[in-house]
């Protein structure tokens, strides 16, 4: 069986967000880059311990973008992916990166596509429903469990106000999240196992994009806090009802 | 031209982040002297024609029973369908638990520009742009949409209902549903709680609190303000308190008009998920909890001491 893992890089969770050039450009200086979370917790963990448990599985991972993310993807083979590819592409609109995992995926023939939830830095949560469509295959966003049976998954993904358990036949994409799997640790042997293992670089095929990013804007800060004297709940109480008017 | 909004349910009612939908595809609708359509998939227990309320014209209804579960491929199909039959040039939906699920496959499958989060109105002055949440609510930008056909998929609590007079036409519509690939095996609910990413007031705690055993004050003030209740990640990894409660960066994403954070230090992955919220109060022993630079009011001080004293006031103010 073979999954492909589809993984990003976005700023480290405590970068300083800023803009630049008419706020049009993320400021990227001092900004550590890291795995996609979401990708890295739950999607890859999740495909490295099916792996586990059927040594037959390979796990192929794609990532769309520059030389620079070279370092990311050596990371996720040192968790635990046996081969990677990268597109040779920086793009900021969701569609034209679906459409190379797509085109890569077409080729390859896998049983699963997961990705995480979303990027922690665009949040379109939208990559893995443009592939299942642009594949013709089913979807299941959001999963918080998978099992394997046979060529049938058994998923739970969230809902408003709960989960539902749904059963999917393969090939099948995944959009992954918290439940899943549980963030690993990449030990001195993946690491160094890491530095051999095949990184494919791919061209990318041609797309017209659906969107544009305009420009940035940071939110308004706020005004400041106003502090209520510990031994006075109740005028907190009393400002949330009359002042705020939220209770 | 028209603007198509796509109305989910969830129990046979209509969601209400999809009336947020609907008053926002009609908001759209009438900046651009259109008529907002709206379109329901299935067969809902509820009076679609007082969609009317939210500005919707007409209410488009495929009603097949076996559209009542949901598969997004399926759905996609139908609704892609639906757009072309009603000649829609803009088509908005939740960014919801379903519409995340459904926008990026309409978006795909239709080859139309979609804004995943949309916070406002479209600007039309140069082009069609609409401004999403990016960094994890810690930054917005602008999206420009080229294409003929667009998406917008609204974040939930972004926008308010609206609540008018108008009853809307009920129609049916016929097109092909294709069969569902995926099979629903079991729903489970949490009972008696509002769903999280719904809930208009949220009370929350964190490690401060020491242990799932004193979550009772918590859930005391939750149910005295009818609010849903949340958590940190450092609450939730420890497992005393369930993983769909957990808030922030890596977990739900909210934007309450209330968020009320005990003994949660106020981390900067905390934060990205609940910054949006309209008024932010915090009650932390630490006056250097950088929680504080994020609130709107707050109390320095021991939880176990404030909190059994709010909600006392709270009941003198509900029984007022
Ligand atoms: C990649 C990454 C992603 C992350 N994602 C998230 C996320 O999505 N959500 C999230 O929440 N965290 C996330 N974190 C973790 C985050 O950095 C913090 O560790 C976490 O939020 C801390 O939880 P806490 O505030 O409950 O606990 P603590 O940081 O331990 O804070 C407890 C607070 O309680 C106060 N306190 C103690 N006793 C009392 C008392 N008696 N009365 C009143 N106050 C008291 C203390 O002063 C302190 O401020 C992430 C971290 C990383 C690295």
């Amino acid at each position: 069986m073979k999954i492909l893992v589809c993984i990003s890089k976005t700023p480290d969770t405590t970068a300083k967000i800023a803009f630049t050039d008419n706020n049009t450009k993320f400021v990227t200086e001092g900004v550590q880059w890291i795995l996609n979370p979401y990708d890295e917790w739950y999607a890859l963990v999740r495909a490295i311990e099916l792996k586990e448990k059927d040594p037959s599985v390979t796990i192929h991972l794609i990532n769309i973008g520059g030389a620079d993310n070279d370092a990311i993807i050596r990371k996720a083979l040192a968790l635990g992916g046996d081969e990677a590819i990268r597109v040779n592409l920086e793009s900021t609109d969701s569609f034209t990166i679906a459409s190379q995992i797509a085109a890569i995926a077409k080729e390859g023939a896998y049983d699963l596509i997961f990705t995480g939830k979303e990027t922690i830095d665009y949040n379109g949560s939208s990559i893995g429903g443009m592939v299942a469509e642009l594949l013709d295959m089913p979807f299941v966003s959001l999963a918080t469990k998978f099992e394997l049976n046979g060529s049938v998954a058994t998923l739970n993904r969230e809902i408003e106000g709960g989960e539902e358990t749904v059963e999917a036949p393969l090939p099948l994409v995944v959009s992954c999240q918290k439940g899943m799997a549980e963030q690993r640790i990449p030990n001195m042997k993946g690491i160094m196992g890491a530095r051999t293992k095949p990184l494919k670089l791919v061209e990318p095929v041609a797309v017209d994009a659906l969107t544009s990013i305009a420009s940035f804007e940071l939110p308004p800060a706020k005004a400041g806090v106003k502090l209520v004297p510990a031994d006075q709940p109740e005028e907190l109480v009393r400002l949330l009802h009359e002042e705020a008017k939220v209770i | 031209m028209s603007v198509l909004i796509y109305v989910d349910q969830a129990d046979g009612q209509v969601k209400k982040a999809s009336l947020e939908a609907a008053s926002y595809g009609a908001e759209v609708a009438s900046q651009l002297g259109v008529e907002a359509n709206a379109l329901v998939l299935g067969t809902p227990e509820v009076d679609l024609s007082s969609l009317g309320s939210q500005g919707i014209k007409k209410v488009f209804q495929v009603k097949q029973a076996e559209l009542n579960q949901f598969d997004a491929q399926q759905q996609a199909a139908v609704i892609a369908e639906a757009v072309s039959k009603t000649g829609a040039t803009i088509v908005v939906l939740s960014n919801n638990l379903t519409g995340k699920a459904l926008g990026p496959r309409l978006s795909a499958r239709l080859k139309a520009g979609l804004v995943a989060g949309a916070v406002g109105l479209p600007d039309t002055s140069a082009g069609f742009v609409v401004k999403k949440g990016v960094f994890s609510g810690k930054a917005f930008a602008s999206i420009q949409v080229p294409t003929a056909l667009k998406i917008l998929a609204l974040t939930p609590n972004a926008f308010a209902v609206k609540e008018g007079g108008g009853v809307a036409v009920v129609e049916e519509l016929a097109v092909a549903v294709p069969a569902a690939k995926t099979k629903l095996i079991s729903t489970n609910k949490i009972k008696g709680q509002i769903p999280l990413s719904e809930a208009e007031l949220v009370i929350s705690g964190g490690r401060g609190l020491k242990g799932p055993e004193n979550w009772g004050m918590i859930e005391e003030l939750a149910q005295l303000l009818g609010a849903a209740t949340a958590c940190s990640r450092a609450v939730a990894d420890a497992h005393w308190r369930p993983h769909h409660e957990h808030v922030g960066q890596t977990g739900g994403s909210i934007a309450p008009n209330l968020y009320f954070a005990v003994g949660i230090s106020g981390a900067i992955q905390h934060l990205a998920g609940v910054n949006r919220s309209k008024v932010i109060v915090v009650v932390n022993k630490d006056p250097e909890a950088p929680f504080f630079k994020a609130a709107d009011y707050g109390i320095v001080g021991d939880a176990f001491e404030v909190m059994p004293k709010i909600i006392e006031a709270v009941k003198k103010l509900k029984a007022s």
